[in-house]
């Protein structure tokens, strides 16, 4: 199975969450905004400055920096 | 009298919520000890008897994880733990129907603190327009509480709310949910055993904790504030007790904090299966999607953005000037009133100048507060705000802060004192500190009169580049900018220094556009408005009135009240003579100048000489700057006094220009140089000297280590800034 993280997802590209880096609060927020392992997650467009990104997930949008989205490992949909 | 709290997510309409039960009747204050507002009101419940409750707002949170303090606030006031305040007897979570999923976490939280609860499915209204269907019913039973649709923002289903509230609270008290009907029941059972051992633990050391705190200890960071219950005596052996069980959960292969977050979603999408439907709509094709494309594409939505700024900024200077202008005369009317009925003597000093002069300087402000609140509250309301975050946050990660800090530091460009207010809606603590903290030094309006002052009577007035480029406009430009360009490595240093931790992230929801409602912006400015008028304007007032006092004792005031007496009856007579004006005039003046520097203040500006001399400045300068403490701009007013031309100088007024061009010192040298007139800007564009403020961080941070703080370090730089720039100018 071959993993990229969140960030490489380009727009409108989806994905299903397989992990989270790390233990700590940021991780903690992450999965608490509902970014878990089995969810599937959108990339629906990027700041005109191209950092942060837009995704979808649970059914509503979330900004997310890139280095934090590197934190997410996804399996292309 | 029953206590109910309201906790929710941001963005679900929580303040209408609280507005709408509550009629706009809230009092708001500070939680003893943390910088997070308690707003609390009352409402009515049902018709008579009548039954009033007190309504608790909590801030709003994702979670109870007690991560940041607002979290922690939560957790705190619904465990009765929260000194001064009762355990709530209910609370009312609200959801945003539209995203039901990512808010019932908060609730699958609440439930476990087990008090009765009540949820308000809220934007009940634009389900339809998302494509979503939720049946309320299978909802309620499923969740095990009673559910009630609302839309706060239009009123619709407040009064349903209340009743259910109302049977709530007089209904039988309900046994304690089971643990296998909460989120909770899905933990692993090692997870389990290690939470009894510390509860009981703890219970044992006289520290009784309920079930929730107590997985908070072992789930939470140990920088969490969830340790803030424990006693201090405890704190260390809980510490390494937490680290042993979490060190034996990682062995068996719980993983924290993952298991929690799973177990809850899982638990979500057991509970709202069969209770939602969605349509599969494209979501691309929505009306929220269109815009979104648009305002934040690459080139149309920063033009868009930058174009808004631009207009805002506009309006908030362009509007505002008519009611400033109109408070100005009322003031100036009122002062003459006074001083028409009343003899020149200390009281009417006082009246005129410290009261009047103090109130006046207070409310000046206010168009600006209300005109910028205004437009914050209908950018927010609309989904517009998170979108400006979003593009300008690649820009504001720089220097090491967040897009949520770069509208509070554009309008204090206007004024810092609504930028300041408006760094609310950051919720990262330091985040909020750092932004607040450099606020005061974008060039707000109150340095313009200075600038305007120096720039006319000291800079050549040349144009270059075939008259483009004029070089008075030129350094207006570059003073502009000195602030905002030093705030650069101060962010930095305090993000380094006082407020050092993770770097900060922006992990933030972006919430779908929506028409804003009139009624919640209305609100919204008005609860600012007064709060402002009422608390900040005290604090001024009694500033002003200190300063005042400084500058008119002590002194014999005798011979400068007879001749100003004199002036004023001759300046009302049908004809007067005009020579004989003109020397009253003059020896009012005169008077004034010689009172002033034997005051308090004066004799300040003698003892300051030698500290000031380095900034190539006289006493007289010295003490212009000492008085110019309440506001930037009363240095004007105070350089004319000195200069024996009246208090009611205004920048514009080619005499004090041409006083402050012909002041000449004891030696017979000109006071004034380019250099020191640069001096004087560095040290107005980096100064502190604004008590509204002050005042304003010392209410915002709940503490007066804060504006000490702000003064020290910015009176150092400008301190600093002004002798680089006066060494520097003197050499070239």
């Amino acid at each position: 199975m071959v993993t990229i993280t969140l960030s490489e997802l380009q727009a409108g590209q989806a994905g299903t969450i397989v992990s989270i880096e790390g233990n700590d609060s940021v991780a903690a927020r992450l999965m608490e905004m509902g970014l878990i392992p089995g969810e599937l997650v959108q990339m629906v467009g990027q700041a005109p400055l191209g950092d942060p990104v837009e995704y979808e997930v649970v059914g509503y949008r979330l900004s997310l920096r890139r280095v934090e989205a590197r934190r997410v490992r996804v399996e292309r949909a | 009298m029953p206590t109910v709290a309201l906790i929710g997510n941001p963005n679900t309409g929580k303040s209408s919520l609280f507005n709408a039960l509550c009629g706009g009747q809230a009092r708001v204050g500070n939680y003893p000890g943390v910088t997070v507002e308690h707003k609390t009101g009352r409402m009515q419940l049902g018709p008579p008897p009548l039954k009033i409750v007190e309504l608790v707002d909590l801030p709003g949170t994702y979670s109870l994880s007690a991560r940041s303090a607002d979290e922690a606030v939560s957790v705190e006031v619904l465990s009765g733990e929260m000194p001064g305040l009762t355990r709530p007897d209910a609370v009312i979570v609200i959801l945003d129907a539209t995203n039901l999923e990512r808010n019932l976490y908060l609730l699958s939280q609440v439930l476990e603190l087990q008090l009765p609860t009540l949820v308000a499915l809220n934007m009940w209204d634009r389900l339809g327009s998302e494509g979503i269907a939720i049946d309320p019913k299978m909802l309620s039973e499923s969740l095990g509480v009673p559910v009630v649709c609302t839309s706060a923002s239009k009123m619709i289903g407040i009064a349903d709310l209340k009743l259910a509230l109302s049977d709530l609270l007089s209904g039988a008290a309900k046994p304690l949910r089971s643990r296998e009907s909460l989120a909770c029941g899905a933990f692993p059972e090692s997870f389990h055993r290690q939470v009894d051992e510390l509860q009981r633990f703890l219970e044992s050391q006289g520290c009784p904790l309920l079930r929730f705190q107590a997985e908070r200890l072992l789930i939470d960071d140990p920088q969490a504030h969830s340790y803030r219950v424990i006693p201090r005596g405890l704190a260390a052996w809980v510490t390494q007790r937490v680290g042993q069980s979490r060190q034996e959960l990682a062995d068996q292969g719980v993983l924290i904090p993952l298991f929690e977050t799973r177990a809850r979603y899982a638990w979500i999408k057991q509970r709202v299966a069969g209770a939602i439907q969605r349509s599969p709509m494209d979501r691309k094709n929505s009306g929220s999607d269109q815009f979104d494309r648009w305002l934040t594409h690459r080139w149309f939505g920063l033009l868009f953005f930058i174009l808004l700024m631009f207009l805002i900024f506009q309006s908030i200077t362009w509007i505002a000037s008519w009611p400033m202008d109109g408070i100005n005369l009322a003031c100036g009317w009122l002062a003459d009133q006074v001083a028409s009925m009343m003899a020149p003597g200390p009281l009417r000093s006082l009246l005129v100048d410290g009261v009047l002069g103090g109130i006046g300087s207070v409310l000046v402000f206010l168009p600006q507060i209300a005109i910028l609140f205004f437009f914050i509250a209908v950018l927010e309301d609309c989904g517009y705000m998170s979108r400006a975050a979003f593009m300008m946050d690649k820009f504001m990660s720089v220097i090491g802060m967040s897009g949520k800090s770069f509208l509070p530091l554009m309008s204090s460009f206007a004024c810092a004192i609504p930028g300041i207010m408006a760094t609310r809606t950051i919720e990262n603590r330091r985040d909020r500190m750092v932004t607040l903290l450099i606020a005061p030094l974008m060039s707000c309006s109150a340095r313009w009169p200075v600038y305007v002052l120096m720039v006319s009577a000291f800079v050549p007035n040349r144009s270059y580049l075939s008259g483009w480029v004029g070089l008075q406009g030129a350094v207006l430009f570059g003073i502009m900018c000195v602030g905002a360009l030093v705030s650069i490595p101060v962010a930095w240093l305090l993000k380094r220094f006082v407020f050092p931790g993770d770097p900060s992230t922006f992990i933030m929801e972006l919430s779908s556009y929506k028409w804003p409602s009139l009624r919640v912006v209305i609100m919204r400015v008005w609860e600012r408005v007064l709060s402002f008028i009422a608390r900040a304007g005290s604090l001024i007032f009694i500033t002003s009135v200190l300063v005042w006092a400084a500058a008119y004792f002590p002194g014999d005031h005798g011979p400068a009240d007879k001749a100003q007496a004199e002036l004023e009856a001759q300046e009302s007579m049908n004809n007067p003579d005009t020579t004989k004006l003109e020397s009253l005039r003059e020896q009012v003046h005169r008077y004034n100048a010689q009172l002033i520097s034997q005051s308090y203040l004066g004799r300040a500006g003698d003892w300051i000489e030698p500290i000031v001399r380095p900034l190539g400045w006289d006493g007289k300068i010295g003490i212009a700057v000492l008085a110019s403490f309440p506001a930037r701009e009363v240095i004007v007013a105070t350089l004319g006094t000195i200069y024996s031309l009246g208090s009611d100088q205004d920048q514009h007024s080619q005499g004090l220009v041409d006083q402050l061009r012909a002041a000449t010192g004891p030696d017979g040298k000109a006071v004034y140089s380019l250099a020191t007139a640069c001096s004087i800007m560095v040290f107005f564009a980096l100064c502190a000297q604004c008590v509204s403020t002050l005042v304003t961080i010392r209410r915002e941070t709940n503490s007066w280590r804060w504006p000490i703080f702000s003064f020290v370090y910015m009176t150092t730089l400008a301190y600093i800034g002004a002798w680089i720039a006066y060494s520097f100018m003197s050499r070239w």
